[in-house]
């Protein structure tokens, strides 16, 4: 594959419409759960994931290439790519701190942007398909991108759902699995869509 | 140590997924057959039952700053061997597994809260505690994975019973295909968490109608 425009291009297309994080691929349900309440933590959660993802998959590259795969040591990758994205987390938490004072920490803690199934997923994705470092930065920022699309479309039906009527065990999460898993059908739709070839 | 109240909250009240929507992405996305539910259910427990009693060892050695991220590294590295292990002697489950089997680190992390509990408590305690949660995990995955394949494809225990082919309960052309799609995950997920919440709501109607009424 090369690195031409159009190719990533269609990376993004891609990571954006047909194999969307969220809704075709089923990673990061959890916060993408958890941050669509109101349309303001879901914006502020897809932006910061986003950012996240990229920066993770961006550092995560140069590790596997040059550290990890000429030592042999393919078999901590797991472990590794973790701790990198718990370490960037961490320093990204403190740079808020430090730039803008007075600034909530990042959103809903720590723990949930780095044990974050999404973010993972991209940098295993990206190292078993074997991508170069601009297709994996941009499968990696579109894929970002994707679950900020998501996660804001799906806080404004969950606004929706809050005046709804629904059976009484229903309430709460459950209604918002089969909100979820109705939008997720509607995605389903992209997935013959066949972008620049 | 109460080990009846552990067991019934890591199976039921306090149960990791169905109650306190922890590792959701694993238990979406895993749960297209008993096979997939039952081998990632048995992962996590393990990880999670191990990671657990050697955080608690190792508690009292470590600076209260570097727990978060030594739960992350003793997690992800037996994540790792087990991740190796069922590449190693169970590949057709690696292989249905895909993408989630190095992502079941990631969801031990979150299931034991990055050891909060573990910090806290005695080894054996501590065990238990991961065995319980372990267990109310891997019975949610089962559950989702059983009716998916069930109603999806018609089938039971393909892959695991029957010397690998499975029950074929109905015939596949009158099965509801959609439901082994990730549409399925979300759909059967919100049906046994409704069943759960319905459950515990069950004998206290008063604070829950309380609630109700606060929101």
């Amino acid at each position: 594959m090369n690195g031409s425009f159009v190719s990533l291009l269609s990376i993004a297309l891609g990571a954006i419409l047909v194999g969307n994080v969220v809704f075709t691929q089923l990673l990061g349900a959890g916060p993408f759960l958890g941050s669509s309440g109101s349309m303001g933590t879901a914006v502020r959660m897809g932006t910061v994931v986003t950012l996240v993802m990229g920066l993770t998959s961006a550092v995560c590259w140069p590790i596997n290439e040059y550290v990890l795969g000429p030592n042999g040591l393919k078999y901590i990758e797991s472990a590794v790519f973790f701790l990198t994205a718990v370490f960037l987390v961490q320093l990204l938490d403190v740079l808020v701190q430090k730039l803008l004072p007075g600034r909530k920490p990042l959103v809903g803690g720590r723990l949930p942007l780095a044990a974050n199934c999404a973010v993972l997923g991209v940098v295993f994705q990206n190292v078993q398909n074997g991508s170069g470092f601009l297709q994996s930065l941009t499968y990696a920022v579109a894929g970002g991108l994707g679950f900020l699309m998501a996660v804001v479309l799906f806080a404004g039906v969950r606004e929706r759902i809050e005046f709804a009527e629904c059976p009484k065990s229903f309430e709460g999460a459950p209604i918002a699995f089969v909100a979820a898993g109705l939008l997720t059908l509607c995605f389903a739709g992209f997935s013959s869509l066949n972008v620049f070839g | 140590m109460n080990v009846g109240k552990q067991i019934e909250e890591g199976l039921l009240t306090k149960n990791p997924v169905a109650v306190q929507l922890l590792g959701l992405c694993t238990a979406l996305a895993v749960t297209t057959s008993l096979l997939n539910g039952l081998g990632m259910g048995l992962c996590v427990l393990v990880v999670l039952t191990l990671s657990n009693g050697l955080l608690s060892a190792l508690g009292p050695y470590l600076p209260e700053r570097i727990h978060m991220v030594s739960a992350v590294v003793v997690t992800a590295s037996l994540g790792g061997v087990a991740d190796l292990i069922v590449q190693a002697f169970f590949p057709d489950l690696a292989g249905n597994l895909g993408l989630f089997l190095p992502l079941m680190a990631v969801t031990c992390v979150l299931l034991s809260g990055a050891g909060v509990y573990a910090y806290e408590n005695g080894v054996a305690s501590a065990v238990l505690e991961g065995l319980c949660r372990g267990l109310g995990y891997t019975l949610v995955l089962v559950l989702v994975g059983v009716i998916r394949e069930l109603l999806g494809k018609g089938s039971f225990g393909e892959g695991l019973l029957n010397s690998g082919r499975g029950f074929q309960v109905f015939p596949a052309q009158f099965a509801a295909g959609g439901l082994v799609h990730p549409v399925g995950g979300f759909l059967v997920l919100a049906c046994v968490i409704a069943a759960v919440q319905g459950f515990l709501a069950r004998p206290k109607k008063a604070a829950r109608r309380k609630e109700t009424v606060r929101r």
